[in-house]
C-alpha cells in the first residue's frame, strides 16, 4: 500500500507539476487570448499578438496561425474568443489552444477578428522565433533565418540559449548569424559588433550583403569602415559567382543552339543545302511530344515521367520523314543550285507553318516537365535547373552518337566522302542520291529530336522554328561547314559570348553585336572556323 | 536590236510608255471623273495600286543585284525600312502640334516616353530636300559598308544570303526597342501632310501614285542603262564566272558594290513613296521574312528581265490581296506553294518563259556551230580522226541544252 | 640565280594542301620573250603552278617574281591581271550568256574602273582589235552569236581569242589543243609562235605532237617539282621522264 500511495503521490505531483505551471501560463494564454474580442484597431491586435508570442510558448501557435489565416472568431454573446471553420450557415468553434470541439453557432452570432496583411507579416515573423525550440532541426533553421532577415536586439538573451543547447552544426551556425545580425542592431560594444560582421561577411550571399550594405549607412568609424571593407569582399566574390552563372547560362544556351544547329550543319556539309525549314523540323519535334503528352495525360496518366523517353524515337522519325519526303521531292530536283533550294525550302516551312497552325491553332501549346526535369539546385551561389542540365546532357550524348555515326560507321564515311568530293566519291560506287536522301532524313531528324528537348524550355508554338533558324545559321557559319566539332564549338562560344554581352548591353542589342560579330569574322575566315581545306571543296 | 536581247529593249519602252501613261490618266480618272462613271478609278484602289508600284519597285531593285549579278539578298526589306522610316520621320515633324500631345516639335511617342528634346539624328527631317537626301542616303551608306565588308571576303552564295538576312534581323531587334528613338514597336504613324497637302485627301493619294509610277519608269529606265552598259556586261559575267573576270583584271567586289548600293537606294526610294501611301511604318518591315518573300516577286516574274520582276510584284500582291481577303488561312500554303513551284517548274519566271518559247533559235544555231565543226567544210581533207571532246566534263549539273542560264555566282 | 631579264622567277616555292604536298621545292625561270612548254603526269602540279603564278593560291615558302621586280605573293588575281600576265584555262570559262563580241569587249586591255564602265562608247581603235581578234580566231560569223552556242573547239579559240585581246606580257596556256583536230592543233602552234614573238608564253599540254611543232625549251613536272628541263628530245630520253609519263 505504501508503494502505490507513493507511486500515486509522485504521479499526482508530476501531474500538478506539469499542468500546473501549464495551467497557470495557460491561464495567462487564455487571458490574452480573451482580449483579441475586445481589442480596437490593428495596433492594438499587434501588441496583443506580441505579448502571446513574448511568452515563448510553443501553443500560441495555434491561435496566431488561426489569427493570421483569418479563422479567429468571438462569440458576440460572451466575447469567447474560438478558432472557427465555417461550414453551411454555421461556423463550426474549437478551443483556440487546444483544438478541442467547442460547438457550433450561427454565423450571425460570431465575429471574426480582423487582420490585415501587416499583421499577417507580423505574425509570421513570431510564429518563425518561436520555432526555435522546436524538434526539427529543420524548423529550428528557417526561425534562425527569420531571425537573421529581422534583426531584433531583444532577442539576443533567446538566441543565446539555443546556441548554448544547440547540437546540430550546421544549425548552429545558422543561430549565431542571426545571433550576428541582432549583434549589430544592439548597443553591445565595438568589438563584438566587429565580430559580428565578419561572421556576417563569411555568409557571403545577397542577404548579406544587402544587410551590411545597410549598416554601412547607418554607422561611422571603424564599424563603416570594417563593413565597407566586408561589403567590398563579398561584391567581388559574388561577381565571380554572376560570371558562373552567366557562363552556366552560357553553356545552357550552347547546348540548345547545339541541338538546334548540328542537323543543319550536318545537312548543308554534305550537300551545300541550306535547308530554311529546319526550324519547322525542330518544331514538329516540339509538337510530337505535346502531343504524346496529351495522349499519356488522357490515357495512361502514369506514364507522364516517362513522356521524354516516348517522344524522342517519335519525333526522330517523324521529322525524319518528313525530311526525307522533302528531300525526294523537291531538293533532289535542285541539285546544284542552292539558292534555288535556299527559297524552296522557304516555301516548304511557309507550308508546314500553316499545316501545324491549322491543326493545332496559332496559340502556344503546353508541353510539361516530367518530375525528373523540375525544379533545381545550387552549386555555392549558382542557382542549376534540372532541365536545363538534362537538355545539357542530352545535347552532348546526341552530338556524340552523330560522331560516333560519322567517323565509326559505314554510312557515315559515305556522308563524308560526298562532302569532301561528290564526284569522285560518286565514282566509286557511292549512290550519292541515296547518301543525300538519308543525310537529309537524319539532319532533320536530329531537328526534330531537338524540338523535344526544346519543348521544355521554350513555348510551343507554329512560330518556335523562326526562333532558331537564324541562330542556327550562325553558328553553322561560325563554326564552318561539314565539322562536327566546329559546330560545338561554334554553338557554345555563341551561347556563352550571347549571355556575356547581355548583362553589359542587354538581350537584343547583345544578340545584335553577336550578328554583327560574325558578319566581321566573316572577313578573316569566310569559310568558318573549321573549313574544310583542299581544292576539291569549293563549296 | 541584235538577237540577243530577243527585243527586250521594246520591252523597256512599252514598259515605260505604260507606266508614264497611267500615272497621268489614273489620277484623271480618280479625280476628274464622276465617281458614277464606270470609268471611275476609286480612292482605295489608288492606293493599293501606288503600293504595289512601290513594291514593283522593291522587286525591280532586287532583280538588279539578283538577276543581274547573281548575289541573293534576302535583307533587300531593310533598304526598304530604312527609306520608309526616313520619309516616315518627315512626316512625323511635319505633325507639329496636331498630334495627340500637342507638342509641336516632338511627336507623341516621345512625349510618351517622357523625352524632353529631339534626339540629334531627328534634326533637318522637318525639311523635305532632308528628309528626301536621307531616304537615298542612309539605305545607300548601310549597302555599301556591309557590301564593302562582305564582297572583299568573298564571300558568296548561300553564305552571303545568310548574313543579309542576319543584317535585317539585327535592324528588325533594333527597331523594336522604345528607346532607340524610332517609335519603337509601334512605329511612325497618324501622319497628317506631306509638303503641305492633307496626306488623306484624294488628290494627295493621286499624286503619290502618280510620283510612284513615274518612278518606277525612271527606274526602268536607269536599270536598263545600267544593264546594257559596259559595267551591265561585266556585272551578268561576274554572275556567271566570277573567279574568270578576276583573271581578267576585273575588280569582282566592286562591281558587285556598285550595283548593290545603287539597288539599296532604289529599294529605299520604293519605302519612301509606300510610307505616305499605307500610312504607317513599323519595325515589321524588316522582318526577314518580308525580304524573302520580294524575292519570289522577282523570281515568279523573271529574274535578269527588268519588266519580269514587275510583273511578278503585281502579279502576287494581287494575289495575295484576293487571298487575305477571301481564304485567308490558305494565303500562305499558296505563298509556300509559290516558292516551291517556281523554284522547281519555273526557273527563269513568267517572262523568262516567254522568252524561251520565242527563242527555241538557240538550240537551231548551237546545232549548227557543231555540225560545223565536225568538218562539213569541203576545203577541208576528210578529217582522219577527230579527237574526243576531252574537256566535256561528266556530271554537270545543268541540264544540257538549256541555254543560257542565270547561274549563281559561287 | 638573278632575276634581271626573266619574266618569271619561281624559286623553291612549295604548297601543301592539308598535308598533300601539291608543290614541292619548284624553281623554274622563263626569259623575257621565250616560250616554255610544260609537261608531266596530272597531278604533277602543272595547273597548281599557274594558280601560284595567277595568284589563285598563296604558296607557303618560295619567291615568285614577275618581271623581275613584282613579289606576285603580294598581290590578288585581278591585280596579277593588270600587270600583264593572262591566263586560259583547261576547260574553256567564257561568259555563256554573252555574245563572242561581248567576250572580247570585256578581255580587251583597258581601264577595269566600273564608272569608265558605265559611260563606255566602243572606239574605232577597239573594234579594229577587236576585228583582227575575230579573224585571226576564226570567229568573224559568230560575232553576235551567244557563247553558250558555240562548241567546244570554238569556245577554246573564244578563249585564246580574249587572252589575246588583254595582251598580256605574259601568256599562261593550259592544254590549248584539247578537243581539236589536227588541222586546228597546228593552227594553234602557228599562232602560239606568232605570239611568242611579241609575248612570252608558258604552254602547259599532254599532246607531244603539239610540243614538238612548238620547238621551244620543255619543262617536266612531277609530283611538284621539275624532274626534267631541256629541248623535247634531251627530257623524252631521260629514263625517269619516260619512267613516270611518257611510257615506252
Amino acid at each position: 500500500m505504501t508503494i502505490l500511495f507513493r507511486r500515486l503521490l509522485t504521479t499526482i505531483l508530476l501531474a500538478l507539476a506539469l499542468t500546473a505551471p501549464a495551467s497557470a501560463d495557460e491561464a495567462a494564454l487564455r487571458a490574452t487570448i480573451a482580449k483579441f474580442a475586445t481589442v480596437k484597431g490593428f495596433p492594438a491586435t499587434e501588441a496583443i499578438v506580441r505579448e502571446l508570442a513574448a511568452a515563448g510558448d510553443p501553443a500560441v501557435e495555434k491561435p496566431l496561425a488561426a489569427l493570421a489565416d483569418g479563422n479567429l472568431y468571438f462569440r458576440k454573446s460572451d466575447s469567447a474568443v474560438f478558432i472557427g471553420a465555417e461550414s453551411g450557415a454555421n461556423v463550426k468553434l474549437s478551443d483556440p489552444l487546444t483544438g478541442a470541439d467547442a460547438g457550433e453557432e450561427p454565423k450571425a452570432s460570431v465575429s471574426k477578428v480582423r487582420v490585415n496583411n501587416g499583421l499577417r507579416r507580423t505574425i509570421r515573423d513570431l510564429l518563425g522565433t518561436l520555432t526555435l525550440g522546436s524538434d526539427d532541426p529543420a524548423v529550428r533553421i528557417a526561425a534562425a533565418e527569420t531571425m537573421f532577415r529581422n534583426a531584433d536586439p531583444t532577442a539576443i538573451p533567446g538566441l543565446d540559449a539555443a546556441i548554448a543547447k544547440e547540437t546540430v552544426t550546421s544549425v548552429k551556425a545558422k543561430l549565431e548569424l542571426a545571433r550576428a545580425s541582432a549583434v549589430l542592431k544592439s548597443d553591445l560594444p565595438e568589438a563584438e559588433k566587429l565580430v559580428a560582421i565578419e561572421l556576417i561577411a563569411g555568409r557571403g550571399d545577397r542577404e548579406a550583403l544587402s544587410l551590411l550594405t545597410a549598416y554601412e549607412a547607418s554607422t561611422e568609424g571603424t564599424l563603416k569602415d570594417a563593413a565597407s571593407a566586408a561589403v567590398t569582399r563579398m561584391n567581388s566574390s559574388l561577381a565571380v559567382w554572376a560570371a558562373a552563372q552567366n557562363v552556366w547560362f552560357g553553356l545552357s544556351l550552347g547546348s540548345v543552339l547545339l541541338l538546334a544547329a548540328i542537323g543543319l550543319a550536318i545537312t548543308f556539309g554534305v550537300m551545300g543545302v541550306i535547308n530554311m525549314a529546319h526550324g519547322e523540323m525542330v518544331m514538329l519535334g516540339a509538337y510530337t511530344t505535346f502531343v504524346v503528352q496529351e495522349i499519356i495525360r488522357t490515357s495512361f496518366p502514369d506514364l507522364f515521367d516517362w513522356s521524354l523517353l516516348i517522344a524522342l524515337p517519335l519525333a526522330f522519325l517523324v521529322a525524319g520523314g518528313v525530311g526525307l519526303i522533302i528531300e525526294r521531292g523537291i531538293i533532289r530536283f535542285l541539285y546544284g543550285r542552292p539558292l534555288e533550294t535556299l527559297l524552296a525550302t522557304w516555301g516548304v516551312s511557309l507550308i508546314l507553318q500553316q499545316t501545324v497552325r491549322t491543326i493545332f491553332g496559332p496559340t502556344n501549346r503546353e508541353v510539361g516537365n516530367p518530375s525528373w526535369m523540375s525544379g533545381a539546385f545550387s552549386l555555392g551561389e549558382l542557382s542549376i535547373t534540372w532541365n536545363r542540365l538534362w537538355i545539357l546532357v542530352f545535347s552532348l550524348a546526341v552530338f556524340f552518337l552523330l560522331l560516333f555515326v560519322m567517323k565509326r560507321t559505314s554510312w557515315g564515311l559515305q556522308m563524308r566522302a560526298v562532302t569532301a568530293n561528290r564526284r569522285m566519291a560518286s565514282s566509286m560506287g557511292i549512290r550519292t542520291p541515296w547518301v543525300d536522301a538519308l543525310t537529309f532524313a537524319l539532319g532533320s531528324g536530329i531537328a526534330g529530336i531537338a524540338g523535344v528537348a526544346l519543348s521544355q524550355v521554350d513555348n510551343v508554338s507554329p512560330n518556335l522554328g523562326q526562333g532558331y533558324i537564324i541562330d542556327s545559321f550562325m553558328v553553322v557559319v561560325f563554326g564552318g561547314v561539314g565539322n562536327l566539332w566546329g559546330t560545338l564549338v561554334g554553338a557554345f562560344s555563341l551561347g556563352v559570348l550571347n549571355k556575356f554581352l547581355e548583362p553589359y548591353a542587354g538581350a537584343v542589342l547583345g544578340k545584335i553585336l553577336v550578328l554583327v560579330l560574325i558578319i566581321l569574322f566573316i572577313q578573316k575566315r569566310p569559310r568558318g572556323m573549321f573549313a574544310l581545306k583542299g581544292r576539291a571543296v569549293e563549296a | 536590236m541584235s538577237a540577243r536581247l530577243f527585243g527586250s529593249d521594246l520591252r523597256i519602252l512599252i514598259t515605260i510608255s505604260i507606266l508614264v501613261s497611267v500615272a497621268i490618266i489614273v489620277p484623271v480618272l480618280n479625280l476628274a471623273v464622276h465617281p458614277d462613271s464606270a470609268f471611275h478609278v476609286p480612292p482605295y484602289l489608288v492606293a493599293l495600286v501606288g503600293k504595289y508600284l512601290c513594291y514593283a519597285l522593291l522587286a525591280l531593285s532586287l532583280d538588279l543585284v539578283w538577276g543581274y549579278c547573281g548575289i541573293l539578298s534576302l535583307g533587300h526589306g531593310a533598304f526598304f525600312a530604312l527609306g520608309g522610316y526616313a520619309m516616315g520621320m518627315y512626316l512625323m515633324r511635319q505633325i507639329g502640334s496636331r498630334g495627340v500631345y500637342g507638342n509641336p516639335n516632338l511627336p507623341d511617342f516621345m512625349v510618351f516616353l517622357n523625352w524632353k528634346e529631339l534626339p540629334w539624328f531627328w534634326y533637318g527631317f522637318d525639311q523635305f530636300w532632308f528628309a528626301a537626301l536621307m531616304v537615298m542616303v542612309v539605305p545607300g551608306l548601310l549597302a555599301l559598308v556591309f557590301g564593302w565588308f562582305a564582297f572583299r571576303s568573298r564571300v558568296t552564295g548561300v553564305y552571303l544570303s545568310i548574313i543579309t538576312q542576319a543584317m535585317t534581323y539585327a535592324l528588325l531587334l533594333a527597331f523594336f526597342r522604345n528607346d532607340m528613338g524610332f517609335g519603337g514597336n509601334n512605329g511612325l504613324t497618324d501622319f497628317k501632310e506631306i509638303l503641305g497637302f492633307n496626306v488623306q485627301a484624294d488628290a494627295t493619294r493621286s499624286g503619290l501614285f502618280a510620283a510612284s509610277a513615274l518612278a518606277l519608269a525612271l527606274a526602268v529606265f536607269v536599270t536598263w542603262l545600267i544593264t546594257t552598259s559596259k559595267y551591265g556586261k561585266i556585272l551578268i559575267a561576274v554572275r556567271d564566272a566570277e573567279s574568270r573576270t578576276r583573271f581578267l583584271g576585273w575588280r569582282a567586289e566592286n562591281v558587285k558594290l556598285f550595283a548593290f548600293t545603287v539597288s539599296a537606294v532604289m529599294a529605299g526610294i520604293a519605302g519612301a513613296l509606300y510610307v505616305p501611301q499605307v500610312g504607317i511604318i513599323n519595325p515589321g518591315e524588316f522582318d526577314p521574312a518580308n525580304s524573302i518573300e520580294v524575292v519570289v516577286w522577282t523570281a515568279v516574274g523573271g529574274r535578269g528581265t527588268i519588266v519580269g520582276p514587275i510583273i511578278g510584284a503585281l502579279l502576287v500582291n494581287a494575289g495575295k490581296s484576293w487571298f487575305t481577303g477571301a481564304i485567308p488561312e490558305l494565303w500562305l500554303f499558296a505563298l509556300g506553294g509559290l516558292f516551291v513551284g517556281v523554284t522547281l517548274f519555273l526557273p527563269r519566271g513568267i517572262l523568262g518563259l516567254w522568252d524561251q518559247w520565242r527563242n527555241s533559235g538557240g538550240k537551231a544555231e548551237r546545232e549548227a556551230s557543231i555540225a560545223e565543226e565536225k568538218g562539213i567544210d569541203p576545203d577541208e581533207p576528210p578529217p582522219a580522226l577527230v579527237r574526243a571532246q576531252s574537256g566535256e566534263q561528266s556530271g554537270t549539273w545543268t541540264k544540257p541544252g538549256s541555254g543560257p542560264e542565270p547561274q549563281p555566282a559561287e | 640565280m638573278s632575276k634581271s631579264g626573266t619574266i618569271l622567277y619561281l624559286d623553291g616555292v612549295s604548297v601543301a594542301f592539308d598535308g598533300f604536298r601539291a608543290i614541292n621545292n619548284l624553281s623554274l625561270v622563263l626569259d623575257k620573250g621565250e616560250m616554255r612548254a610544260i609537261i608531266g603526269p596530272n597531278g604533277a602540279g602543272k595547273t597548281t603552278m599557274m594558280d601560284i603564278v595567277t595568284g589563285k593560291t598563296r604558296p607557303d615558302e618560295g619567291e615568285v617574281f614577275f618581271d623581275g621586280l613584282v613579289d606576285l605573293t603580294k598581290h590578288d588575281e585581278a591585280e596579277i591581271a593588270m600587270m600583264g600576265i593572262g591566263r586560259k584555262f583547261q576547260k574553256p570559262t567564257v561568259f555563256e550568256s554573252h555574245t563572242v563580241e561581248d567576250n572580247l569587249l570585256l578581255a580587251l586591255k583597258g581601264s577595269r574602273s566600273i564608272f569608265p564602265a558605265l559611260f563606255h562608247r566602243s572606239s574605232a581603235e577597239e573594234k579594229k582589235s577587236i576585228d583582227g581578234i575575230l579573224g585571226v580566231t576564226r570567229l568573224g560569223d559568230k560575232r553576235n552569236m551567244l557563247v553558250a552556242n558555240l562548241s567546244h573547239g570554238q569556245k577554246q579559240w573564244l578563249e585564246i581569242g580574249m587572252l589575246l585581246a588583254q595582251d598580256p606580257k605574259l601568256l599562261l596556256v593550259d592544254e590549248p589543243v584539247a578537243g581539236m583536230t589536227d588541222a586546228e592543233t597546228e593552227e594553234t602552234a602557228r599562232l602560239l609562235k606568232d605570239i611568242n614573238e611579241t609575248h612570252s608564253v608558258i604552254v602547259v599540254e599532254h599532246d607531244m605532237h603539239f610540243v614538238r611543232e612548238l620547238g621551244v625549251k620543255v619543262t617536266c613536272l612531277h609530283e611538284g617539282s621539275v624532274l626534267s628541263e631541256g629541248s623535247l628530245d634531251f627530257v623524252s630520253a631521260d629514263d625517269r621522264v619516260v619512267e613516270v609519263y611518257l611510257g615506252r
